[in-house]
């Protein structure tokens, strides 16, 4: 009797990654998923502590992924190791902070370490030739498979056909001529694909699933690097960056300033670790300040923080001010006018 | 059988999930586990990770802060 053969397959939450395993899954081949966390995941419930978002379904789309597929999913925390990826990048950054090919071969090399310890016999995939710009080119993917230390067990079901054979291709535990040829940025043969597999709902079509890959969030990260005089982060760096507005009024502080009470309420967890501010007697943000600041620049940011408080049409208002010992005091400011928040604070 | 805590007030998902996948690796079958977590989201995503992984949820409870999952370990592999 043959050997059950097992693959491990790279789970994001997206269209491809579910049709890749499903399309091996149908050859008889035991699939089981691996998802990772890296602390730059762009995921539906960052977004589900803001107020206005709670409408929105609060899932995990790798695990929903999983549990359409009837497979176990593992979801492992790489946001440490990932670090060096993210600042040290040996194939570089994309169109922003994003080092997307030497994040997957990191990420298939974690999944070949997996394999080993786990006793399956080969990666997949859904990579897509030409889907994405800076990794998933014809040209980049043979560095995947060598630079993982992966080589020939690792297969692309969804453009096998336009790639080397593969060990699992080649011991016949997969049938080639099942697997597809897709190219292109074009989502219509994964939507086909889906239809006839009879998912009629997935995740971000043709999205990211990653924060670096955002202009904007990019931008933050690197004005905390400059800032700080060093290209490090730790985890809940990393998180900030995904709540509030951030402001940088001076060199030597920013300001991030809750949109509302989601965001309000997930921020008073780090008042220990940062100063903030708040307005007394008006509705208004929680205000983490995140760097050294004299009392000309807390009066700064008290008149900020008034400005984004319902207490900015006032003459004056009092802002209490709270250091990471839980020290308060309090001060009073006229809140800024509107025009005198300078376009260029904003990060 | 024992049961346990595991806190994870304050993680965003996927920490409560991972968190709770690496804590019941140590568990027999049979232990409960209650996980407390604030992220709203861990609500679906902790009851979707026992599904897919053999566990039985058996109890969730909230407050206005706090949601507390309670999980029967099932087969582990």
């Amino acid at each position: 009797m043959n050997k059950q053969r097992k693959a491990v397959a790279l789970i994001s939450g997206g269209l491809d990654s579910l049709l890749a395993a499903k399309v091996i899954q149908d050859q008889g081949i035991h699939v089981e998923g691996i998802n990772f966390f890296t602390g730059f995941c762009v995921e539906g419930h960052t977004h589900a502590i803001r107020k206005k978002d709670q409408k929105k379904v609060k899932r995990n789309n790798s695990l929903w992924v999983a549990e359409q597929l009837g497979i176990k999913l593992h979801i492992l925390d790489i946001s440490e190791e990932y670090k060096d990826v993210v600042i040290n990048p040996r194939y570089g950054y994309g169109a922003n902070l994003n080092p997307c090919l030497d994040c997957k071969i990191f990420m298939v090399n974690k999944a070949r370490d997996w394999m080993k310890e786990n006793g399956f016999d080969f990666i997949i995939t859904g990579e897509v030739i030409g889907q994405r710009p800076k990794s998933q080119r014809k040209e980049t993917m043979p560095i995947i498979s060598r630079d993982s230390g992966i080589d020939d067990r690792l297969l692309r079901p969804l453009c096998a056909k336009l790639l080397p054979q593969t060990l699992p291709e080649h011991e016949g535990w997969v049938n080639r001529e099942k697997l597809y040829e897709f190219s292109g940025r074009s989502r219509k043969p994964q939507m086909d694909l889906a239809a006839q597999f009879g998912f009629d709902e997935y995740a971000q079509p043709a999205g990211g699933c990653c924060f670096l890959t955002d202009e904007h969030y990019s931008s933050k990260l690197s004005d905390l690097w400059q800032f700080r005089g060093e290209r490090t982060y730790e985890l809940d760096d990393i998180m900030l960056l995904k709540i509030g507005r951030h402001l940088r009024p001076r060199p030597n502080f920013k300001l991030i300033i809750g949109r509302e009470e989601g965001e309000n309420k997930f921020m008073q967890g780090y008042r220990k670790m940062f100063t903030t501010l708040r307005v007394d007697g008006h509705a208004g943000p929680m205000v983490l300040l995140d760097g050294k600041a004299d009392d000309s620049d807390l009066e700064l940011a008290a008149q900020i923080t008034a400005r984004y408080s319902q207490g900015r049409s006032f003459d004056t208002v009092n802002v209490t001010i709270t250091d990471t010992q839980g020290h308060c005091r309090e001060m009073t400011v006229t809140p800024m006018p509107e025009q005198s928040i300078l376009k260029e604070w904003y990060l | 059988m024992s049961l346990h805590t595991l806190d994870a007030r304050r993680l965003l998902c996927p920490l409560p999930v991972i968190r709770t996948q690496n804590y019941i690796k140590n568990l027999a079958k049979g232990d409960s586990l209650a996980v407390i977590c604030t992220d709203p989201g861990a609500e679906h995503d902790i009851p979707a990770w026992c599904r897919i992984n053999g566990h039985r949820v058996i109890d969730i409870s909230s407050t206005e802060e706090e949601i507390t999952i309670t999980i029967e370990v099932g087969t582990l592999v």
